[in-house]
């Protein structure tokens, strides 16, 4: 899959965002008035930053209201409600805590999980595809949800919870990897059932594409480039997202440290999240004799 | 309404003959050129006479080469377009309603002033028949050409899909797949027609007929013993000019 920059910046914005939006609605750390302030508008940057930069890879933002209407079936539009129900009331909270200093306990717990509920939605756009078997698993919404959370953790300062999840997000990642690479051939999908000719695959083969040129599914569906250094990317990816924050984190804290804990955790999550959509290869490939 | 319904009235679509197409893609031209004069937004190019062309087409023409053991090999020519599933993944994925399934004749549509050009109906359909036009913006799909079907202002003959109603070889055939007695219906029984990626659920309405069995050819022609090269080995001047040149 084409690894568009808006969606790789909008999964991994908005996934911190609504995860550090998740710990302050939940009253970790507890603060008010200017701290508080500093926290929520970190929170509220990071998600709403993510939100916007998705309407960038629609060919119609004007419409993106249109959106909000079929939640009876789809989780792009389900996603869209969420993310509203969990900023409004993020919001509400956030005013209680920055300017009356009281905490709306009820009001923190809804959005909490909204905020929880928000990136699920998101994994299930991906995960509900079975035209990329590499997403269409549970281990989808496992790896977003648990990066979020840790995450969040990091963010909001949770360092005690922080450290255990984020070896957790390592773990769940390279399970996640294990699995991903055999689902290609573990959906029975391929050449032959894609085209009826033979039982074996190895039977038939492309032998001239229908355009001498390149078209909107090769473009948006067979993304090849840099797939050879995945293995690199991989380790590289874990280590920043997830090794060197322990490692930050497990020292005595100054707020330099934190700072650099988060910075190498983002780089890292890009990173992942940009292997997310480059190693991903959608059925449609198979028609071309491209993966 | 992006849910699916239940029931469909009838299952128009297409049958295609694989064993008959032979690949000239004039039904690509004709799709691309109705479709471009008539209903929703035209096809358009991008950098047409230029070194990388791109466009967008309702419908495209693979070829492949069989080669199964213990028979002759084969190349097929493989027309793929919208194959209106049942059970349209495309459809259920949209957050606009913009993409439906029609009750009345269970054609897949994309309704384009609803459409936000997210792409993600093209990332749920495995057989690659949705194409963002690179112009304006929205998602393009067959539309069985809905706008000729039931265009009395047409010709009987020319109410059918753009795409049948040129094919030179007869190799694409329109109807009702719902009813069992109909020609198209009568057809996929008779030849076998089958679906393309079964195993995605997608339940398509559209069949592929497959090739008719290749006559094996064990031996060329009966005559082929008499036909062997009668002078194996050069005489006279050659023969001498064989050894002489063998020699040095």
């Amino acid at each position: 899959m084409h690894p568009a920059p808006s969606v790789i910046i909008f999964t991994t914005l908005s996934g911190l965002g609504f995860g550090l939006l998740a710990f302050l609605c939940l009253g970790y750390p507890s603060m008010s008035g200017l701290v508080s302030f500093i926290f929520f508008a970190i929170g509220f940057a990071l998600a709403i930053g993510g939100l916007l930069s998705s309407t960038f890879h629609l060919g119609h933002p004007e419409r993106a209201i249109k959106a909000f209407s079929q939640w009876k079936s789809s989780w792009l539009s389900r996603e869209a409600w969420l993310s509203l129900f969990a900023l409004v009331l993020s919001g509400i909270y956030a005013l209680g805590r920055i300017f009356l200093d009281i905490e709306l306990t009820i009001v923190g717990l809804l959005s909490a999980f909204f905020c929880i509920a928000t990136v699920f939605a998101t994994s299930m756009i991906y995960a509900q595809l079975k035209t990329v078997p590499r997403w269409n698993s549970r281990m989808t919404p496992i790896v977003f949800l648990i990066f979020s959370i840790a995450g969040g953790a990091l963010l909001a300062g949770q360092i005690s919870v922080a450290l255990p999840l984020l070896a957790l997000s390592g773990v769940i990642q390279v399970v996640s990897w294990i699995f991903g690479d055999k689902a290609f051939a573990q959906s029975g999908t391929n050449l032959a059932t894609a085209t009826g000719l033979t039982v074996n695959p190895s039977e038939v083969r492309s032998f001239e594409a229908p355009h001498t040129g390149t078209n909107y599914l090769l473009k948006e569906f067979v993304y090849k480039v840099g797939r050879k250094h995945s293995g690199k990317l991989r380790i590289m990816g874990s280590i920043l997202a997830f090794g060197m924050p322990i490692i930050f984190l497990s020292l005595p804290f100054s707020h330099f440290i934190a700072t650099l804990a988060f910075i190498t955790h983002i780089i890292g999550m890009f990173i992942i999240r940009w292997l997310f959509f480059a190693e991903a290869e959608h059925v449609v490939g198979l028609y071309y004799g491209k993966r | 309404m992006t849910s699916l319904p239940e029931k469909t009235e009838k299952k128009l679509g297409l049958v295609i003959d694989l064993d008959t197409c032979v690949g000239c893609h004039a039904c690509v031209v004709s799709c691309k050129g109705w479709n471009t004069e008539n209903y929703g937004a035209p096809l358009s190019d991008e950098d047409a006479f230029g070194a990388e062309p791109v466009g967008s087409f309702l419908n495209r023409i693979h070829s492949y080469e069989v080669t199964p053991t213990n028979k002759p090999a084969h190349l097929v020519h493989f027309p793929k377009s919208c194959l209106h599933c049942e059970n349209a993944p495309c459809v259920t994925v949209c957050p606009t309603g913009a993409s439906y399934k029609r009750v009345e004749d269970g054609i897949v549509l994309v309704n384009e002033s609803d459409c936000i050009g997210c792409g993600l109906c093209a990332w749920a359909c495995p057989y690659g028949a949705r194409e963002m036009d690179p112009v304006e913006k929205v998602m393009k799909k067959c539309t069985l050409c809905v706008d000729r079907i039931y265009n009395e202002n047409l010709p009987e003959e020319d109410q059918v899909p753009s795409c049948v109603r040129t094919c030179p070889a007869g190799a694409r055939h329109f109807g009702d797949l719902g009813d069992p007695n109909s020609d198209v219906s009568i057809l996929v029984e008779e030849r076998g027609g089958t679906n393309l990626m079964p195993e995605q659920g997608t339940l398509p309405v559209n069949k592929y007929l497959p090739p008719r069995p290749k006559n094996q050819m064990d031996e060329t022609d009966i005559l082929a013993p008499y036909l062997e090269p009668i002078a194996n080995e050069p005489d006279g001047f050659f023969k001498w000019l064989d050894k002489t040149l063998d020699g040095i």
